[in-house]
């Protein structure tokens, strides 16, 4: 045990030693929070938009400011013809046209049929659609007004809610992802990284001969960034509700209990990439490649899984980040209980079995 | 009668068809410097790390402080020591965090390893040096710092692969002055060399060619024994007949 903790400070003072890379361990979280958490936004706010209004009566008139009034448009182009459409979304003027056809106001209130064209940029499809939809909306909302007295014989009345994030806040989205990737990375790449560079530099050779237990050797070498990856955790925990106004919805010491267990499945993955290849480069490729990107695409954060093609929704089920993503967004955003994410956590754990089970063997065959 | 330290017989390690060490029977007495040649590719190192404890023999018989290669590797790794021909200490490491590191992977306990490393920082002239990175310092202090943690623990036996290595000839010298020293208060020093005149240093030197002990004896005698001047000759004498290239 002595000799354990002999090990561990060593591991300890190696990190410390390395003021660059604290800097880049402790400040990647934070800045990769402030990054999705302002720049990357995908909430549309603002979104400038053209109008082209045939009619220029009253109502279009009333339309239009209830447009302009949104928090999400600002109006700041009126056009003159269909031909300047196009020009518009080329210089990146507008985001939205909204058209108006000639008699507007005559055609809403004698023939009940009056139509709005709206047309979206769809070079940026995500943000289109959106601003399309809340677009709809605002028009829905404002025709509801109009005609709210009136009844109409028959009327389907849609009534939409947005469960567990009604502002439809990114940060409920991201806050999830960010901690997967930031864990993901900390973990696999950095313990990989740390024990092949005892190989290459040909200490591993004189810790193994030491008394001290290869299986030791290798535990001991992860422990610092089971520290480091909690830090970091913690970290992107207090920014997200002090910062980023995100509540926890869950309960806490669940949500610190599964990541710990994530924790261990990415530093146990960590392992078994150090087992097998030779030189930090190799590890810090296959790392990086092997795992970031499947565990950026395949975690659900950026592109939702059920849109994928059927044999990448299969290929998801064993990236370990989509089972992560979704217990942390269980948890953190809808406030759900252990009863909820069984089957997430029984799946972490058999990774982590495995990977933890395959590294060892790996590790005891090459010594052999 | 001399105590041995490190005995073996028939002593073999085969990888699939090739084998690497082929039946070798040699003993090692305490206090003993032993001088370990063969061109690359004899088999050194394999046979090293059998020794070591670091790989199981395929066959024969090996004991290493008195403990069996095959039951009780782990107590064979308690009581040697062991220096690479890689530079094996911590770059971004005092040299003071660097000899507690290595003193506290071998158990000793840290009242003991702090008079120890004072002592040792002192008796290598390195006071000013403590607290300096071992990165910074020059190649032949670092061997001797690496040789010095290497025999902390005090074992019976220090395996030296290749120690001296890119050094210059001076620091060379003061290196084997060292193993004078620890074979003198009674470590056995078991190193393996490409310098012939670092040969001509060990109380016994055995010859590995294709795997196979092909001569063991004392400097003198062993040159003696192919009317020879120096061991380089003796050396070339037996490497030439070998089969097995790089």
């Amino acid at each position: 045990m002595k000799i354990f903790l002999s090990f561990v400070r060593k591991e300890f003072q190696h990190l410390f030693r390395d003021r660059k890379s604290m800097l880049i361990l402790l400040g990647l979280p934070v800045m990769m929070m402030l990054i999705f958490g302002f720049a990357l936004s995908s909430e549309v706010k603002n979104s400038s938009v053209a109008i082209l209004d045939y009619s220029k009566d009253e109502m279009t008139l009333r339309v239009i400011d209830r447009i302009d009034q949104s928090q999400y448009f600002t109006v700041t182009k009126n056009l003159n013809s269909e031909s300047q459409i196009e020009e518009v979304f080329k210089k990146g003027e507008a985001r939205l046209v909204v058209i108006f056809p000639q008699n507007f106001n005559d055609d809403l209130l004698h023939t009940n049929a009056a139509q709005v064209r709206l047309i979206g940029d769809a070079s940026d499809p995500n943000t289109s659609n959106i601003v399309i939809n809340y677009a709809s909306a605002i028009i829905r909302d404002f025709q509801n007004e109009i005609f709210g007295l009136q009844k109409l014989p028959y009327e389907i009345k849609v009534e939409t809610r947005m469960l567990y994030n009604p502002q439809l806040k990114s940060s409920y989205n991201f806050v999830p992802g960010v901690m997967t990737l930031i864990l993901m990375l900390l973990g696999a790449m950095m313990t990989s990284v740390s024990i092949v560079k005892e190989k290459e530099m040909g200490t591993m050779e004189i810790l193994l001969v030491s008394p001290m237990k290869p299986l030791m050797v290798v535990i001991s070498k992860a422990i610092p960034y089971l520290v480091l990856c909690f830090v970091d955790l913690i970290l992107i925990l207090l920014m997200a509700v002090f910062v980023l106004d995100m509540p926890i919805a869950g309960s806490l010491p669940l949500l610190l209990a599964e990541s710990l267990l994530f924790i261990l499945t990415t530093l146990s993955l960590g392992l078994l990439i150090s087992s097998i290849v030779d030189s930090q480069q190799v590890a810090m490729f296959i790392s990086l490649v092997g795992f970031l990107m499947p565990a950026l695409v395949f975690s659900g954060f950026m592109f939702p899984i059920e849109n994928m093609p059927k044999p990448l929704q299969i290929v998801s089920n064993i990236v370990p980040t989509k089972w992560y993503y979704s217990i942390v967004s269980s948890i953190m955003v809808k406030g759900l209980g252990f009863g909820f994410i069984i089957k997430q956590t029984v799946i972490l754990l058999g990774m982590t079995l495995v990977f933890l089970a395959a590294a060892i063997k790996k590790f005891k065959v090459r010594l052999a | 009668m001399l105590e041995t330290v490190i005995h073996t017989e028939n002593l073999t390690k085969q990888f699939g068809d090739f084998t690497a060490v082929d039946a070798i029977t040699f003993d090692v007495y305490k206090g003993e410097i032993f001088g370990f040649l063969g061109a690359n590719g004899a088999g050194k190192t394999t046979a090293m790390r059998i020794l070591c404890g670091l790989l199981s023999p395929t066959s024969g018989e090996a004991k290493v402080a008195g403990f069996d290669v095959y039951k009780e590797s782990e107590d064979i790794k308690k009581h040697i020591g062991y220096m690479s021909q890689k530079f094996s200490l911590y770059n971004n490491l005092t040299v003071k965090e660097n000899i507690q590191f290595f003193g506290g992977i071998y158990g000793i306990e840290r009242k003991r390893l702090k008079e120890k490393t004072n002592e040792l920082i002192e008796r290598l002239g390195l006071v000013h040096e403590a607290d300096k990175l071992v990165g910074s310092l020059p190649l032949g202090w670092k061997q001797k710092i690496s040789f010095s943690t290497a025999i902390l623990h005090e074992p019976r036996i220090v395996f030296l692969d290749e120690p001296t290595g890119g050094v210059d000839p001076i620091t060379r010298r003061q290196f084997w002055d060292m193993i004078y020293e620890a074979s003198n208060r009674g470590i056995t020093v078991f190193v393996t060399t490409h310098y012939m005149d670092e040969a001509e240093y060990c109380d016994r030197v055995s010859i590995m060619v294709d795997g196979a002990i092909a001569a063991l004896n004392n400097p003198s005698d062993m040159k003696k024994d192919f009317g020879v001047k120096d061991m380089n000759d003796v050396f070339l004498e037996l490497a030439r007949g070998a089969k097995r290239g790089e």
